[in-house]
């Protein structure tokens, strides 16, 4: 029997036996490192004749390829086996709590603002804004309430100097100043903000927020009024219905004028809009007055539009069924957890505008 | 305004029913408030039912009720009827209440030690009949489920309750509101009844308009009945005025009342009597003062209208008048005046002395300057009707007379604006009956505007007129074109968006607080920032224009910590104001974070909130919003209420002069001085507006992807340095010494202590280099670290540690 053939069998049978990483690394190097059996195997070849060199370097390729493959696979089931020993002894709880994440939210307010921004994009609105601290010719008088009017009693104004020429907002409508002050017509735009008046009781906070709605062209009518709102109401409520009610009122800055019902009803204790026989008023609006355009350079006998205002932590309270004006603003922890949204949660149209 | 129905039917002849006719109000734009009975006295009276009758400790007589009044807790009554009883139904009056046989208040009161709130009645208290002997006892079937209901039906007539908006002055009469339903096609306005008076004699009181700048006043009519015998109204007369909520007085007075309630007509009753020789209409003097119907004495301003004799003044015009000239029960002689003051006038004055009545409420929106001489006759008629008298000729004073306003009106103008068709006969219907005055030209109509609408200027009221009659339901709805003109949000906005959602994500609860502010709060943040007074502040802890977002977002965490809560992260975004002038504001997000990093945490330690998690939170950000982390440069120049030590400010770029953010622990004295406690308490604020965003777009950002697949080495290096010296700049020196090749430098150690000087560091830096080109041989990476460690030596003194 040649050495080949006896190596050959006396490492299959050692194999057969070895079950430690440790001795079949050794079989390993007592088979193939510099100076074992394969190797030195390989060296005699040098003082064979070509005949047999060729026969028997076959037959000590395909040894050494069986022993190598046999090997390998000996130690790649050894680890395994290894490792499955381990593993009985690596466990852990695992229902114990995970390490800790915290998310924010986002508040109410910041979130019906998205909400709006994103529905209005969707018919062309751009979004404008203005500051908070107003001059009393951008809060009225440009809005044709002249001083000594008595539509200015109907907001209760915070004055920043004695002689109230400088003022906080009572409404977002001097951004529609600003705005066709400061470009060309036509306009399509919307301007959430903050808003002021000295009024605090449960229904009225000292700030709260407007939405202010503005689109001037050559040929807008209240038809368009009243289908851009409808539209509005109804992508903002998520439903598919809406009972809208355009009753005639009377703002100085538009003429005609109207305020706007929506019809809703309660079903144990919650507001159902949409539907039922009861009216709750939810904005005001109008065609831009004549005397506002010529204030801010646009001429009346060629464009016109319309403009409205929509109380927004109002829209947040009925949507989301808030109570409490003022708890909007009183930060208080548990409140935010649980009306607060989810900054993932951003409002769009594709995705829908809430979950 | 309040009216009733059978008031309204009186200019009305009409067969709708009454909700018809509050649905018709509102429609035409006469906005419906309420629709109710004026309360009663009565409806204090309350069903109720006896729960227990104890007897009273200390009364052998009286007994201790726990009655039922159909709230959510029954009340205690002390009670001395013997019928007094277990589940007995009657009648309780609360305190408060009168008692209608004896006009009695009742009140809490304690009765021989027992507390007892209200009274149960007896038929004789209630004046039901003469049974004074036990409490009225109801019928249990007819009553158990009328618990808590009041016992009377209230009787007074259903009220309708408007809101007039402030351009409808005509409407301030029930007249002007009969008007508004006719031209809408509910009914039909009745004529007026010209009144058939014997005049006799004339006006003979001398009346005078000065001619003066400011003239307040532009007609002045008047007439004098004599002989009249002032007394209680009748009762038809009182019953109209408490129907609308007015108090009767005398018959001269309701009648004025009346007159100004029905056509809107305010008119004035002086007894003639008083007044000394003749009438002077005209301006007050600085310092004038005269004593009013309200029993309140006003010092006057200049130029305020006043209506005079020769002793002084009468009263102001239009708003209210004197006691000195005042009618009484026993005035014989009476000069009543109907007049015309001009709005502004009487706002101006009615402002300056902080007066408010119902006639200055109507002469401020515009009086009908036509109306003059019906109200002296239909006033006068009623007068001469209930106290007798002898009425004189009229006499008007004109100062100014009134123009009629006429208006051009293309027909065409309402389809442009409303988007529907009116036929020509339509329009002209409707604005015939609210009355005005019309004739057509070639699609114009020529209008004469009725002289009780001072509100309608030009031809877009006439719009409104139109359309508010014929009724807003008829507009149609056109569907919104999807045509933009501009992108939705510039980049000033998206970035808003961005770093509000950006920090709510890394755990920061958004808030909203108020523009405003406690001052002394503010002090604490506002640096040297001009303090911004509001004027009328709603109360004085509100006081200022924030200067910082911190006094808000400091005193709601007082007010959470104080509800129990440790940990807590608030952000908010908004305005904070440096001047009072538009403009003078800059938007910010303010964060701050309490309390401990994992607190009670079964895997990881917990640990004191510190400066490296603001700057982790802030510095994220600002990467998240596209900012060049490798551009940043940080320095100590924090504001007074951050910790001086534990501190820094953020600049956008090496050489920027204002930074873009601050973060840090905060200034310990804050804490002492809003009274806070907190494991720790670690903020940031971000500038928004100073944030320079490219305007380039993403699909422009995202540049030519390259990498490297040649080797990477890493290289340890602890240098021993001048403790003072910034990490910042360590490693921007080693960044420059080969932007190509080092890649990213970490700091594994940061080491004061043994074994160093005092006044010096350790750090410990890994390095990682690769070539874009080629692999590096061991000598390139020699020589690299050569390089490193001699620029590190040569710039900051530092020595590699051995």
């Amino acid at each position: 029997m040649s050495d080949i053939i006896k190596i050959r069998e006396e490492y299959l049978s050692k194999l057969k036996e070895i079950s430690d990483l440790k001795e079949i690394n050794q079989l390993k190097f007592e088979l193939f490192g510099k100076s074992g059996k394969i190797s030195n195997e390989f060296k005699k070849m040098g003082s064979l004749n070509p005949e047999e060199r060729k026969i028997i370097s076959s037959q000590l390729n395909d040894t050494k390829n069986e022993l190598q493959n046999l090997v390998e696979k000996k130690i790649k089931d050894l680890e395994i086996n290894e490792i499955n020993l381990k593993l009985k002894n690596e466990r852990v709880d695992v229902t114990l709590p995970s390490r800790s994440f915290n998310r924010g939210k986002i508040h109410p307010v910041s979130q019906v603002i998205d909400e709006i921004s994103s529905i209005f994009s969707e018919i062309g609105f751009s979004v404008e804004e203005g500051p908070d601290v107003e001059n009393e010719y951008n809060n009225f008088t440009a809005l044709n309430t002249p001083e000594n009017h008595p539509a200015r009693d109907m907001h209760d104004t915070f004055y920043l100097d004695k002689n109230k020429k400088f003022l906080l907002r009572t409404h977002t409508s001097p951004v529609q100043v600003r705005t066709m002050l400061d470009g060309k017509p036509p306009f399509k735009i919307i301007a959430p903000g903050r808003t002021y008046r000295s009024d605090s009781d449960q229904t009225h906070a000292p700030m709260f927020h407007q939405v202010e709605g503005l689109h001037i062209d050559k040929n807008i009518n209240m038809g368009h009024l009243k289908g851009c709102l409808n539209y509005f109401i109804k992508e903002f409520f998520e439903v598919d219905k809406i009972k809208m009610r355009f009753r005639p009122s009377h703002f100085p800055f538009t003429e005609p004028s109207a305020e706007v019902d929506i019809g809703y009803e309660l079903k144990d204790g919650k507001i159902i809009i949409g539907e039922g026989e009861k009216w709750l008023e939810i904005l005001g609006c109008g065609m831009v007055h004549p005397n506002v355009l010529k204030n801010v350079k646009v001429d009346p006998n060629k464009y016109q539009g319309y403009a409205f205002g929509i109380g927004i932590d109002r829209l947040a309270m009925l949507k989301y069924g808030i109570n409490d004006l003022r708890a909007f603003f009183e930060t208080d922890y548990r409140w935010l957890s649980h009306f607060g949204f989810d900054p993932l949660d951003v409002p769009s149209s594709y995705r829908g505008l809430s979950r | 305004m309040k009216f009733t129905i059978d008031w309204l039917k009186n200019h009305l002849d009409t067969k709708l029913n009454d909700e018809k006719i509050i649905d018709k109000l509102t429609n035409v734009g006469l906005e419906v408030e309420s629709f109710q009975s004026q309360p009663s006295e009565l409806d204090h009276f309350l069903v109720a039912k006896i729960i227990s009758a104890e007897k009273h400790p200390n009364a052998d007589r009286l007994k201790v009720c726990e009655v039922d009044i159909g709230k959510k807790e029954n009340i205690k009554v002390v009670c001395g009827a013997p019928n007094a009883k277990q589940n007995l139904i009657t009648v309780y009056a609360p305190p408060g209440a009168l008692i209608p046989k004896n006009q009695m208040k009742l009140s809490i009161s304690n009765i021989r030690g027992v507390t007892s709130y209200g009274m149960l009645c007896s038929e004789a208290e209630l004046k039901l009949s003469d049974e004074s002997e036990g409490i009225t006892e109801l019928s249990t079937k007819k009553y158990r489920s009328k618990i808590g209901k009041s016992y009377f039906l209230n009787k007074n007539p259903k009220t309708i309750d408007l809101s007039i908006t402030p351009n409808r002055a005509d409407c301030l009469g029930i007249r002007g509101i009969a008007r508004d339903l006719a031209a809408a096609g509910s009914g039909k306005l009745r004529k007026k009844k010209f009144s058939k008076i014997k005049f006799s004699g004339q006006q003979n009181l001398k009346v005078k308009i000065t001619k003066e700048k400011h003239q307040g006043c532009s007609a002045f009519g008047s007439l004098l009945i004599k002989g009249v015998q002032n007394k209680e109204s009748p009762k038809w007369l009182k019953d109209k005025l408490l129907s609308v909520g007015h108090k009767p007085i005398s018959a001269i007075v309701d009648i004025t009342n009346y007159v100004m309630l029905d056509i809107n007509r305010p008119l004035h009753a002086y007894d003639a009597d008083k007044i000394d020789t003749e009438i002077v209409v005209r301006n007050s003097k600085k310092g004038e003062s005269f004593e009013a119907l309200d029993n309140k004495k006003y010092v006057l301003e200049e130029n305020m209208c006043v209506i005079t004799d020769k002793s002084g003044i009468l009263g102001l015009g239009g708003i209210i008048g004197g006691t000195r000239s005042a009618t009484e029960l026993g005035t014989k002689n009476i000069l009543l005046e109907s007049a015309y003051f001009h709005p502004k006038s009487i706002r101006k004055t009615s402002r300056l002395l902080s007066i408010d009545t119902d006639a200055k409420h109507r002469f401020e929106r515009g009086i009908d300057p036509n109306s003059i001489e019906e109200g002296l006759l239909l006033a006068a008629e009623l007068i001469q009707k209930i106290c007798g008298g002898e009425i004189s000729k009229k006499d008007i004073k004109i100062n100014e007379r009134f123009k009629q306003s006429k208006i051009n009106f293309p027909i065409s103008k309402l389809q442009s604006i409303t988007g529907f068709k009116v036929p020509e006969k339509e329009m002209k219907k409707i604005l015939e009956s609210l009355g005005f005055k019309l004739k057509t030209k070639k699609n114009i109509l020529d209008l004469v505007v009725p002289s009780w609408r001072p509100d309608i200027e030009q031809g877009i009221d006439i719009v409104e007129e139109i359309t508010r009659i014929i009724g807003y339901d008829k507009i149609k709805t056109e569907l919104p074109e999807k045509v933009r003109i501009k992108p939705t949000l510039n980049n000033q906005q998206k970035l808003f968006h961005f770093l509000q959602r950006s920090v709510a994500s890394k755990g920061y609860f958004e808030t909203v607080t108020w523009s405003f502010t406690d001052s002394r709060i503010n002090d604490l943040f506002k640096e040297d920032k001009k303090e911004i007074e509001i004027v009328n502040p709603i109360s004085s802890d509100l006081n200022v224009l924030r200067s910082s977002i911190f006094s808000n977002l400091i005193f709601y965490l007082k007010k959470n910590l104080d509800r129990g809560f440790k940990d807590i992260s608030l952000f908010e975004i908004g305005p904070i104001f440096t001047g009072n002038k538009p403009g003078e504001q800059e938007i910010i997000l303010a964060g701050l974070k309490s309390g401990l990093d994992s607190r009670l945490n079964w895997i990881e330690k917990e640990r004191k909130l510190d400066v490296f998690d603001s700057k982790r939170d802030v510095v994220q950000t600002l990467y998240e919003i596209g900012l060049d982390p490798y551009k940043i440069n940080i320095n100590t120049k924090t504001p007074n209420y951050y910790h001086p030590g534990k501190s820094g400010a953020i600049y956008q770029n090496y050489a920027d002069k204002f930074p873009i953010a601050f973060f840090g622990e905060i200034h310990p004295n804050i804490l002492n001085k809003v009274g806070l406690k907190t494991d720790a308490l670690v903020i940031f604020e971000i500038f928004l507006d100073r944030i320079k965003i490219g305007k380039n777009k993403l699909k422009d950002l995202k540049s030519k992807f390259q990498y490297s697949d040649f080797q990477k080495s890493e290289r340890d290096f602890a240098f021993v340095m001048d403790k003072n010296l910034e990490i910042q700049e360590l490693i921007k020196i080693i960044t420059d010494v080969d932007k190509d090749l080092i890649k990213s430098i970490r700091v594994f150690d940061v080491y004061e202590g043994e074994n160093i000087d005092k006044d010096k560091k350790s750090v410990a830096l890994n390095i990682t280099i690769q070539s874009s080109k080629k692999s590096l041989t061991d000598e390139d990476l020699n020589n690299l670290n050569k390089l490193i460690i001699s620029s590190v030596e040569n710039k900051t003194g530092a020595k590699l540690r051995s």
